[in-house]
């Protein structure tokens, strides 16, 4: 094909990932919008083709196939739960193969490329190996192969350190020699970077973590689109750097953190503290109490936590708002950007359990609602609600919380009174105005909603 | 230094357009978001088909072969697995 031809269509290409991306600004468009951009990406495939560098299909074929089946089997048979697993895997996945276009790029023609393609050679080679074995370290953490509390190696920093060090001297010997044993030693020591980063993050921080490398991905398609000098690289690695970017920025204020925060500082674990109530009383309620205190509500805001997946409560928390939206409540829901295991994933969740999603309100929408709230009925949430983060000098102070306090009473499902990942105690189990139904978050409302239908 | 600057520039020029378009997707959006944009990331596939298709044979072709695969599993499962998710997304009456 024409080479001004092929630019053209690979401009086009661009154009509809962006717009496709435009389009992800409505629930009513999203649709569209993903079916846009994978329309671009079957132009650029089909122009890729008819370059006339490729001669030989078969082994293209052979990969199209096998990657082809993998992805659609993954694809269809992943449950919602495991989104943020597969999102992971597949970030690693496209990390991957930037950097072996990097390699092969290096191997065909290394000794007579210019010092710009060696150099972007080195970084496509470093970040995609990076973003391969950091997202599945992260995958495994998420799956629960591997423990999801941090693990520090002893001299963490001076390993890492070194770790840098080498990989930078092997991208020096890559970049003014266009050395192809530099490349595999870089990529080597770019996978083990990878490793020793991302073990020491705790399993509550991976929402951070895949959103971070979501960006790497982005960026290690740039690097490779700067080795074969192609736009649509550059321009579809740097879109979805920015939108990593700015994924990860809201999961880190949202966790009232910073990023280096977050990859540095080994917090996270999933750690379930002693139950810290002190002398004070919580007030417990059966579920007969629930029913009759959300029953008679004219409204009612149900603010998931994680513990409400976990327990895949999703079905019945629907139909216990089915049950009061015939009695005539309105019923709405308060998302946390952190309430699932990563960016709007619980609305996710809620959405496959036939909830419409312009009953998801997110933080800034709802917390003004909440002081003309009957109840709030938190489900598996806990730090997220927690008027703490009001309050100076805690580990959440300044976090942004549901202002459930503020309704006229709360009603909290939970299994104890042990506190979240923060390991503080949550004051709002103690409030006058709070009930505490102590279940499972599946089992609690399933007893709700038979006593509410008993009503 | 043009053919290092021109590069840089449409680097630069598609990270602005990317904040401005993607500050736009609501949160409620952005497990799609991130989905989708993942596989748009994928178009290192155009890389890797170059590599695997220039017939020379040899550890290009294996390490082209290798990269297909990956970013074949990249877009093909991240385009599916967003339009699954995008088809959950319903509005009013059930």
């Amino acid at each position: 094909m024409n080479p001004t031809l092929a630019g053209f269509a690979y401009l086009i290409a661009a154009v509809l990932f962006i717009l496709g991306l435009k389009r992800l600004s409505s629930p009513a468009t999203a649709l569209r919008g993903n079916r846009t951009a994978a329309l671009g990406m079957l132009i650029a495939i089909v122009v890729t083709l008819l370059d006339r560098q490729v001669v030989g299909y078969l082994t293209i074929v052979a990969g199209i196939v096998v990657g082809g089946g993998v992805g659609a089997f993954l694809a269809q048979k992943v449950e919602m739960t495991s989104m943020p697993q597969l999102v992971a895997a597949f970030n690693g996945f496209g990390g991957g193969a930037s950097a072996f276009v990097a390699v092969a790029e290096l191997i065909r023609g290394g000794d007579v490329a210019a010092t710009r393609t060696l150099v972007s050679i080195g970084l496509s080679v470093f970040i995609g190996a990076v973003t391969l074995s950091g997202s599945l370290v992260a995958f495994g953490k998420l799956q629960g192969i591997i423990g999801g509390k941090p693990f520090v190696l002893p001299f963490q920093k001076v390993l890492d350190g070194a770790l840098v060090v080498a990989a930078a001297a092997a991208l020096v010997s890559v970049a003014a020699n266009g050395s192809t044993p530099g490349a595999w030693l870089l990529f080597a020591l770019a996978i083990v970077l990878g490793v020793t980063r991302t073990m020491p993050i705790g399993g509550a921080d991976m929402p951070v973590v895949i959103s971070f490398l979501n960006s790497l991905s982005g960026v290690a398609a740039s690097a490779a689109g700067f080795v074969i000098e192609s736009n649509a690289l550059i321009i579809s690695g740097a879109l979805v750097g920015a939108s990593g970017l700015i994924l990860t920025n809201i999961m880190v204020k949202a966790m009232n953190r910073t990023l280096g925060n977050v990859l540095f500082s080994a917090f996270g674990g999933e750690t379930e503290g002693g139950e810290l109530s002190g002398d004070r009383v919580a007030r417990r309620a059966s579920p007969d109490d629930v029913a009759v205190t959300l029953a008679y509500a004219q409204k009612v805001v149900v603010v998931p936590g994680y513990g409400l997946a976990v327990a895949q409560a999703q079905h019945t928390i629907r139909e216990l708002a089915d049950q009061l939206e015939a009695k005539g409540v309105d019923v709405r829901y308060a998302i946390h950007p952190v309430a699932g295991r990563m960016p709007g994933h619980m609305n996710v969740l809620l959405a496959e359990a036939d909830i419409s999603y312009d009953k998801l309100y997110d933080l800034d929408d709802i917390n003004p609602e909440f002081a003309h709230t009957d109840v709030a009925l938190v489900v598996g949430a806990n730090d997220v609600v927690n008027p703490l983060a009001r309050e100076p000098n805690n580990p959440i102070t300044g976090m942004p919380i549901l202002d459930v306090d503020r309704a006229r009473s709360v009603v909290v499902v939970k299994r104890s009174l042990s506190p979240g990942f923060a390991g503080i105690d949550n004051p709002l189990f103690y409030l006058d105005n709070t009930l505490m139904l102590f279940a499972d978050a599946k089992k609690g409302l399933a007893d709700v909603v038979t006593a509410v239908k008993e009503l | 230094m043009s053919e290092l600057l021109i590069p840089i520039t449409v680097f630069v020029l598609a990270s602005f357009v990317g904040f401005e378009v993607i500050t736009k997707v609501p949160p409620t959006l952005h497990t799609p978001l991130m989905s989708g944009s993942n596989a748009i990331s994928g178009i290192s596939i155009v890389g890797a088909i170059i590599a695997a298709g220039h017939g020379e044979g040899g550890a290009a072709t294996v390490l082209g072969f290798l990269a297909v695969t990956l970013a074949t599993v990249n877009v093909v499962g991240g385009f599916l697995v967003t339009d699954r998710m995008l088809k959950m997304f319903k509005r009013g009456d059930r």
